[in-house]
């Protein structure tokens, strides 16, 4: 193991805790604008829908006195200020209003669909970093090998891949020819039925899994090349590091900096694009609710996915700043002197 | 933004195997479209065979649950394909452009603004803004995936303008161009866009692609431009309930995409080469 005697790592770390919570109480802030801001864009948003909301609760053939008796329901009569004020309230207490068309609890609804969606964007993030991150680092230490070559080359190909197709494909493949799992669907009981939930969702995981992997294998890859050509990996070998440990013990960190708010990114966009996955293989997830409640112009349920998942957007960015800072110090540093 | 003159760099500067690759592949589905302006192997509403035939020397790529020729659809596929991206290229790239110099040129609080919106957009995918313009226009057309997908592109390309602008305005001709009497729409025409052009139009190729994938997938959703165009989101909507019975018609119009999205991406990574010669390759 290497040692470096003039670099005392208990006293940066020291230095580094105050650092950290100045930032995190920054970036606390912004994320609360942040949604603020996202909050805003969204109430705007569903008012430039066009259609009344009342005539959509109400459907065809109804009175202007039952119409002005929704709006006055609806709160839609209201100056847009108190609307606005209104809306911010009932989201700070998660009341998102029931759906025009099922009456059901908006809320509630999203709670169940997110059992569908989490668990396959979650899993599927996981084993697109089994698959991205091993593939990216030997495509990079062996780049002029023949295998190395083939793993860039299929990544590339794998990024111009649309999602519904790979996953028709591989319905194709193991629903159709091999017979090996269900083409799609999820169990009404959800995850009571375990064995036929999990089955079911091997398919959309692996569909997940493989798109993802294809887009984070080049960054893994491109920061493996950046910490090869390193001094301080050199200066690591120099001191007596073996290639692997140098690599493992000090590549690792530098290269999963600029990895980690990509993986932020990727993970905030593979949970909102799981409404295509969802469509291929007819899962009852928050995506199917996105798209439904559009086709049938059910805005409180639209309101809802989005407001839920804008929240969990921010959140996933915010977590990938802070793991940022905690693991490389140089940036806590570079926010102390900003601050 | 060129360091033109450094040796090692003039090399990679004429043109690669992978832009000759990606124009072939580009250039193939041009053709195809073009030729299928004037001429198709049937006529493309017409029954010309059984249902669900399988590939034949008659229909090459079977016929779809009509018994209309599936080859004929997906070559008309490649008209809407290359519409709906230089169409939303063209859309995203002016309102991107001009979003992204106006941040650059703003005053310090509308740029922190505008650069914080653009952040928070971007965390959102394409096909979710798209899918949302969608839902606020009355009825999908053509027209409007075309316009939904060109407002979500432009948020990324706003943002890219608006950094690479920000850089140019850094430099000392620029302060030059302002002491000397300059007006900023002058400084914009005569400074900044020649120095960022060539960055944008690699973007712009790479955007393309991304439009191309987000219209097939609005499509395949039902959000895209209704029937009976036949996009290739929409003949794979209709392949998929149908694989069973003939599996080819899930497999041609996909493959007709990614050919046409891997020659745009590698189209963009030759001219990379080609413009800017100071950027780092992907390979």
């Amino acid at each position: 193991m290497t040692h470096v005697p003039w670099c005392c790592k208990s006293e940066q770390r020291q230095i580094g805790g105050w650092p950290i919570l100045a930032y995190t109480v920054r970036r606390l802030i912004i994320l609360a604008l942040s949604l603020l801001i996202a909050a805003m864009a969204l109430f705007v948003l569903l008012r430039l829908l066009p259609g009344d909301p009342a005539n959509a609760l109400l459907g065809v053939g109804a009175t202007d006195a039952q119409i002005a008796a929704a709006r006055a329901q609806l709160g839609s009569d209201q100056p847009l200020a108190t609307q606005f004020v209104q809306y911010l309230g009932n989201i700070a207490r998660f009341d998102l209003g029931t759906s025009f068309v099922s009456r059901a609890s908006v809320i509630g609804e999203i709670g169940n669909r997110m059992a569908v969606t989490v668990p396959l964007t979650l899993l599927g993030f996981l084993l697109a970093l089994v698959i991205a991150i091993p593939l990216g680092i030997i495509a990079a230490v062996r780049a002029h090998t023949w295998y190395g070559w083939l793993i860039s080359v299929v990544s590339q190909l794998g990024i111009a891949i649309p999602v519904f197709w790979l996953g028709i494909l591989l319905v194709t493949a193991f629903s159709i020819n091999l017979r090996w799992l269900p083409s799609g669907g999820f169990p009404l009981r959800g995850w009571q039925n375990l064995g036929e939930a999990a089955t079911g969702m091997v398919l959309p995981v692996l569909t997940v899994a493989l798109v993802m992997a294809a887009s984070l294998l080049r960054y893994v890859r491109a920061a493996t090349l950046d910490v090869l050509g390193s001094d301080f990996l050199r200066t690591a070998r120099a001191l007596g590091s073996g290639f692997a440990e140098a690599l493992l013990r000090h590549g690792l960190r530098n290269g999963a900096v600029p990895v980690i708010s990509i993986l932020g990114i990727e993970l905030a966009s593979t949970f909102l694009g799981a409404v295509v996955v969802e469509r291929v293989f007819s899962l009852p997830g928050l995506g199917s609710m996105l798209l439904l409640a559009i086709q049938q112009r059910d805005y409180p349920n639209l309101q809802g996915v989005l407001i839920v998942s804008t929240l969990l957007v921010l959140l996933i960015g915010f977590f990938a700043d802070l793991l940022q800072r905690l693991i490389d110090p140089r940036l806590r540093d570079r926010a102390r002197g900003a601050a | 933004m060129s360091s033109i003159g450094i040796t090692g760099f003039e090399t990679r500067r004429r043109f690669s195997p992978t832009l000759w690759m990606g124009l072939a592949l580009v250039g193939l589905q041009l053709a195809i479209a073009v030729l299928a302006l004037v001429w198709t192997p049937y006529d493309p509403t017409a029954m010309t065979g059984g249902r669900l035939e399988a590939p034949s020397w008659l229909h090459w790529a079977g016929t779809d649950r009509l018994g209309r020729d599936f080859l004929t659809q997906v070559m008309l596929g490649s008209q809407i394909a290359l519409l709906v991206g230089s169409g939303a290229v063209l859309i995203g790239g002016i309102i991107g452009v001009s979003l992204g110099l106006l941040a650059a040129f703003a005053s310090r609080w509308l740029d922190d603004a505008l650069a914080a919106t653009l952040d928070i957009l971007i965390a959102f995918p394409t096909l979710l803004i798209a899918m949302l313009v969608v839902a606020a226009s009355d009825q999908a057309s053509l027209f409007s995936a075309i316009f939904a997908i060109g407002i979500a592109l432009s948020a990324i390309v706003a943002r890219l303008t608006r950094i690479l602008a920000k850089r140019v305005l850094l430099l000392d001709y620029i302060t030059a161009a302002r002491t000397s009497g300059t007006s900023w729409p002058g400084i914009v025409l005569i400074h900044v866009l020649p120095n960022i052009w060539p960055t944008l139009a690699v973007n712009f190729a790479l955007q393309f692609g991304l439009a191309a994938i987000a219209e097939a997938s609005l499509s395949y959703l039902g959000l895209g431009a209704p029937p009976p165009n036949p996009s290739w989101g929409h003949l794979l909507q209709e392949a998929q309930g149908t694989v069973y019975t003939a599996p080819i018609g899930a497999f041609v119009p996909g493959l007709a995409l990614v050919l046409l999205v891997v020659g745009i991406n590698l189209l963009a990574d030759g001219l990379r080469d080609v413009v800017d010669p100071t950027q780092e390759t992907s390979r």
